[in-house]
């Protein structure tokens, strides 16, 4: 499906995350970031970047290993994305929800 | 006013036992419920104190004996150092599957912002002390002040 993101045409799942990457830009994650209430601030943009980096040499995601990036902590990561931060953060970096339990 | 559409807000969580399997059951389900942006909190009572005992979190054990997931007899689960091998079995999976220990998890936890709980009732009966607990133990409270914790629509709890 399509959905109108940042005055572009955007392809997403039914959870609202981007299918396709490319399709990403930074005003596309500020929309998505204020859709979740979210703010973008630096700290939140190095987030992104990293889970970014992570995603595209194909490192699974997990709340353990964003513990031990050494880019945050996991009490700044529910700071920064506080309702739920790997699903929220995902969707703003346009990168699929993980399917970690941990 | 909203009207309340189901959703789950907050998990309740009750672990009554330590054997490893329940206590990672239930802190799998803590920290899951965190990640999807619900609140969490555990009630340790009984022997599920045991997982935030300092000296005890360490070497929890997969039970053997009256476990039929096990696939053993329960006169061989009996044996002296069965226990143990199950338990080094079991954690050598876990590792592979990224699964932190005892510990680590708890320090995930508390830093996902769950709740932990000792019950005061079983901290009597057992003769633990505060200072025994894991250091970011919320509290020793009752099951009286556990249920205030869970006032609010949407809560839901659960015995492990």
């Amino acid at each position: 499906m399509e959905k109108v993101i940042a005055g572009k045409n955007i392809a997403v799942n039914a959870e609202g995350y981007l299918t396709d990457f490319s399709q990403w830009d930074k005003n596309v994650a500020l929309e998505i970031a204020k859709e979740n209430n979210i703010e973008l601030t630096d700290r939140h943009w190095e987030v992104i970047n990293y889970l970014q980096t992570e995603h595209k040499n194909q490192v699974p995601l997990s709340i353990r290993k964003i513990g031990k990036s050494n880019v945050v902590d996991i009490k700044e990561f529910y700071a920064l994305f506080p309702q739920g931060p790997l699903k929220t953060s995902t969707k703003i970096a346009g990168i699929p929800k993980p399917a970690s339990c941990l | 006013m909203n009207e309340y559409n189901g959703e789950v807000k907050k998990m309740m969580i009750i672990l009554s036992k330590a054997t490893l399997e329940n206590v990672y059951a239930a802190f799998v389900l803590a920290n899951g419920a965190r990640m999807e942006g619900i609140e969490a909190e555990i009630f340790f009572t009984f022997f599920g104190l045991e997982a935030i005992h300092k000296k005890k979190l360490e070497h929890l054990h997969v039970a053997t004996v009256g476990n039929p997931a096990m696939h053993m007899p329960t006169m061989l689960g009996g044996l002296p150092g069965m226990e143990a091998l199950a338990t080094s079995m079991m954690k050598k999976e876990m590792e592979k599957i990224d699964m932190p220990d005892v510990h680590e998890f708890l320090d995930i936890l508390v830093a996902s912002g769950v709740k932990l709980w000792a019950c005061r009732l079983a901290m009597d009966m057992f003769h633990y002390k505060k200072e025994d607990l894991y250091d970011d133990v919320n509290d020793v409270i009752t099951v009286g002040d556990f249920y205030k914790q869970g006032s609010g629509i949407g809560t839901h709890m659960l015995f492990v």
